[in-house]
């Protein structure tokens, strides 16, 4: 029996909500008294399937709303603040991790490996996506990078895990991606039936909860949702951009869902990169590496000839049918801030209008961006 | 008393500066004519490749810092962040848009537009930086994809069936840059030509590394942060050029007259320093001057390291099997370059033992987290390893609007008179014991 069952809708939304925002990952800690392993896994994708094949629980370390009080330490000034509050909650034990692994998704992220390792016992890595994702040879690059890793994962958890391990577990992620797919059908073609903030929360929940449960969660609120008394409301239909990496407060994600309906967006696209199913048959690895590479969504910290990014954002709008898009970038997050300068020079060329800003995990104060996005939106709505 | 060699005592500098400013004299040539270039970055420019090709090399790094050495960076910055860019991101890719909005427009000439742009992953930052070049030119990049020791516990070990795998997909793509190469060229790869670039890159390597291990010497012969800087310029520009070998032999035998002949960078010098970071280049001379008039030298400098791509290990290429040996070189520096900036404990304590230093200076930059994110906890660690004193600083390599000279000058002579304490304590503390 999970703790969101027999509950109605709209307590299981606030479940959600309080626990993508309880720093103290009670979901992880419950995990670890029964006695399993826990893998911590950096923004943005990583092969969660692979970790969960060996029975680990794999997490995503996406920062927390709390203050850097020890983290803050280890590092600089102009460093973003997921970086410093994932290593807060692993350095105050608030999630204990048998493994962490970072991807070199950016020059400040591929560094917690070994920031990691100097403060904490357990083992912490680097996963070398493939950066030349046009290569005729990333692919089979990548499916041996996922091996060594699948071997590392091998030794902390005592086991071998073989190919029908990865193609249960595959089939596991491949359920929770139709799932969330269904999520942002329903985001995309009844926005005013669950707001952006609803919507992010039952997402976020994915990185805390063992799949399966996630998965029944969604199989639960996904139908709900759709038969939610609520009705369309006159307002416009936007895209919001910015969320791959270090996530907004969700009162922040609350006040843009007041004045918009967030019809699509890249909050945490890591856990819905890939876009169709991964094939059962086959070598499981390599079917991951290519699904990682050919069946994928886009971000700021993926190049891939094939996907300009300002173009698949504009594909993105068309397809969601928005009006108007939200820019966002976390402070200091130098790919988020780069690609912002192409978004609105792609937005300006396309005629189509946009709000632009930067954003906290951390921030508290929102009467200001909430007058400045009401405005954006008036703007619109009386053109 | 002279002994007719009073010559070549700063005649690295001197030759390094003509060569420098003949290199940009070549560029502004090329754009003058309406020739383009090949856009490369220091951690891995792949000039083995590119000069096989007739590509003159234009490294936009080296342009930005030139703006700030000059100190007119600011005019670039400002235009890139009207253009729309943050002022939070990397101040040498800001004054790159800068250059590109002004149509090549550059204090050292003119810079010839990129006909192709070959980037690796050394830094997350030349990748965006790459996508710039795209979107304002439609110009091909090809990003080179060396991945480098997965964890600072198990450091990548040539030899090793990891390594091997490693190297063959490196290869892989130097193939598939070539096919590129060829296409943009229209030009067939010269396997030859090849071997000599790989030869004299050979040449310079070795020197660089011969170089650098002679500033162990008391008194250093060189500053790693003002008189190495001159030398990493010419060590990019000319990499795998006659020029380029002859500068460096000429280099050893400078170094070596002057250690043979006890000749240090300074008159005196007091405390042998270690550099930790990128050059606070819009005060460059100044910078360097508020170590040295304390008798602070910097006897070496992580920044030789990375910032030439991993020359100064001294790989040496087998001109046998130049491609595979290549994808070998490529990875050992780059990945090693990569290694040295993220799991760089080790390295650290022994730079401090190799150069006999009192002291490290740590300068952690807004524009490149490349370098700045993990120096923080990097010295907390060596703190608890080694009694060494350390000082840690924060500006820009670019943006002036971050540097405080009278901050910086507070805290370095702060640190200096640490050192001194330090100094005065152990030696009455074996005054003392005796």
């Amino acid at each position: 029996m999970h703790i969101w069952q027999d509950r109605t809708l709209d307590e299981a939304l606030a479940y959600c909500r309080d626990l993508v925002e309880d720093p103290e990952f009670p979901t992880v800690r419950r995990w670890r008294e029964s006695g399993g392993k826990v893998l911590g896994h950096f923004q943005v994708y990583f092969p969660e399937e692979i970790a969960h094949a060996a029975g680990m629980l794999p997490v995503k370390v996406r920062g927390a709303p709390l203050e850097a009080r020890v983290a803050e330490s280890r590092f600089g000034s102009y460093l973003c603040s997921i970086l410093k509050t994932s290593l807060e909650v692993a350095l105050s034990g608030r999630l204990d991790l048998d493994l962490f692994v970072t991807m070199p998704i950016c020059d400040a992220a591929r560094n917690l490996a070994a920031v990691w390792e100097r403060n904490l016992e357990y083992p912490s890595r680097i996963l070398y996506l493939p950066q030349n994702a046009n290569s005729a040879h990333a692919a089979s690059y990548l499916r041996k990078e996922y091996a060594r890793l699948k071997e590392q994962i091998e030794e902390i958890v005592g086991r071998e895990v073989d190919a029908d391990d990865l193609r249960r577990s595959i089939a596991v992620f491949n359920e929770n991606r139709r799932r969330l797919r269904e999520l942002y059908e329903v985001k995309r073609d009844t926005p005013w039936l669950v707001s952006a903030d609803e919507a992010y929360a039952l997402v976020a929940v994915g990185g805390l909860l063992p799949r399966e449960e996630h998965n029944a969660l969604l199989a639960a609120v996904v139908p709900a949702l759709r038969q939610r008394p609520a009705r369309k409301q006159d307002r416009i239909r936007v895209v919001f951009e910015g969320g791959f990496c270090e996530q907004p407060p969700l009162e922040l994600l609350r006040i843009l869902a007041q004045s918009c309906y967030v019809v699509d967006d890249d909050l945490l696209i890591g856990l819905r990169w890939i876009l169709e199913d991964v094939p059962l048959a086959g070598d499981p690895l390599a079917s991951l590496a290519e699904a990682y590479l050919e069946k994928s969504s886009y971000s700021p910290v993926q190049h891939d000839l094939r996907k300009p990014k300002e173009k698949m954002l504009l594909e993105r709008i068309r397809r969601s049918g928005a009006e108007a898009a939200i820019l966002f970038a976390a402070k200091m997050c130098e790919p988020g801030l780069d690609e912002q300068v192409a978004y609105a020079r792609a937005l300006d060329d396309a005629a189509i209008p946009y709000f632009i800003c930067e954003f906290e995990e951390r921030m508290t104060g929102f009467d200001h961006l909430e007058t400045q996005l009401e405005t954006f939106v008036e703007n619109l709505l009386f053109d | 008393m002279t002994d007719g060699n009073e010559g070549l005592v700063g005649r690295g500098i001197r030759d390094g500066s003509r060569l420098f400013r003949d290199w940009y004299e070549q560029l502004t040539a090329a754009s003058e004519q309406g020739k383009g270039a090949a856009y490369v970055f220091v951690m891995g420019s792949m000039a083995e490749i590119l000069r096989v090709f007739d590509l003159e090399t234009v490294f936009p790094e080296i342009n930005a810092l030139q703006t700030a050495v000059r100190r007119v960076a600011h005019e670039y910055l400002n235009q890139a962040e009207e253009y729309g860019y943050s002022p939070d991101v990397c101040g040498y890719v800001k004054a790159d848009v800068g250059i590109q909005l002004r149509g090549g427009e550059h204090p050292m000439g003119r810079i010839p537009r990129p006909t192709l742009a070959v980037l690796t992953n050394a830094c997350n930052t030349y990748i965006k930086w790459g996508e710039i070049w795209e979107r304002l030119y439609g110009t091909p990049v090809f990003t080179l994809d060396v991945p480098s020791s997965r964890s600072g516990r198990h450091l990548m070990v040539p030899g090793t069936a990891a390594f091997e795998d490693d190297r063959r997909y490196v290869e892989q793509q130097i193939r598939e840059l070539i096919a590129l190469c060829e296409r943009v060229t229209g030009r067939k790869f010269d396997v030859d030509r090849c071997r000599e670039v790989l030869r004299l890159t050979n040449e310079m390597s070795r020197s660089w590394k011969r170089v650098l291990e002679l500033n162990r010497a008391v008194p250093a012969p060189f500053d790693a942060l003002s008189d190495g800087t001159v030398y990493l310029g010419v060590l990019n520009a000319l990499r795998g050029t006659p020029e380029g070998s002859r500068y460096f032999h000429d280099l050893v035998e400078e170094m070596e007259y002057k250690v043979a002949n006890r000749i240090g960078t300074l008159h005196e010098e007091t405390y042998r320093l270690v550099f930790l970071g990128v050059p606070c280049y819009p005060i460059f001379r100044r910078f360097q001057e508020l170590f040295a008039e304390w008798g602070g030298v910097f006897v070496a400098s992580a920044y030789l390291g990375f910032a030439g791509g991993g020359l100064h290990l001294g790989f040496q290429y087998d001109l046998d099997r130049p491609i595979e040996s290549l994808a070998e070189g490529v990875l050992r520096s780059v990945g090693g370059v990569m290694d040295g900036v993220l799991f760089q404990d080790r390295m650290l304590v022994e730079m401090l033992d190799e150069y006999r230093a009192d002291g490290m200076v740590y300068h952690p930059i807004k524009s490149c987290r490349t370098v700045s994110t993990g120096l923080a906890d990097s010295r907390r660690w060596l703190a608890q390893q080694r009694d060494v004193l350390s000082l840690f600083i924060e500006s820009d390599m670019m943006d002036k609007r971050v540097v405080s000279e009278a901050q910086l000058k507070n805290r370095i002579d702060a640190f200096f008179e640490g050192l001194a304490t330090k100094r005065l304590r152990a030696a009455a503390g074996e005054a003392i014991t005796t």
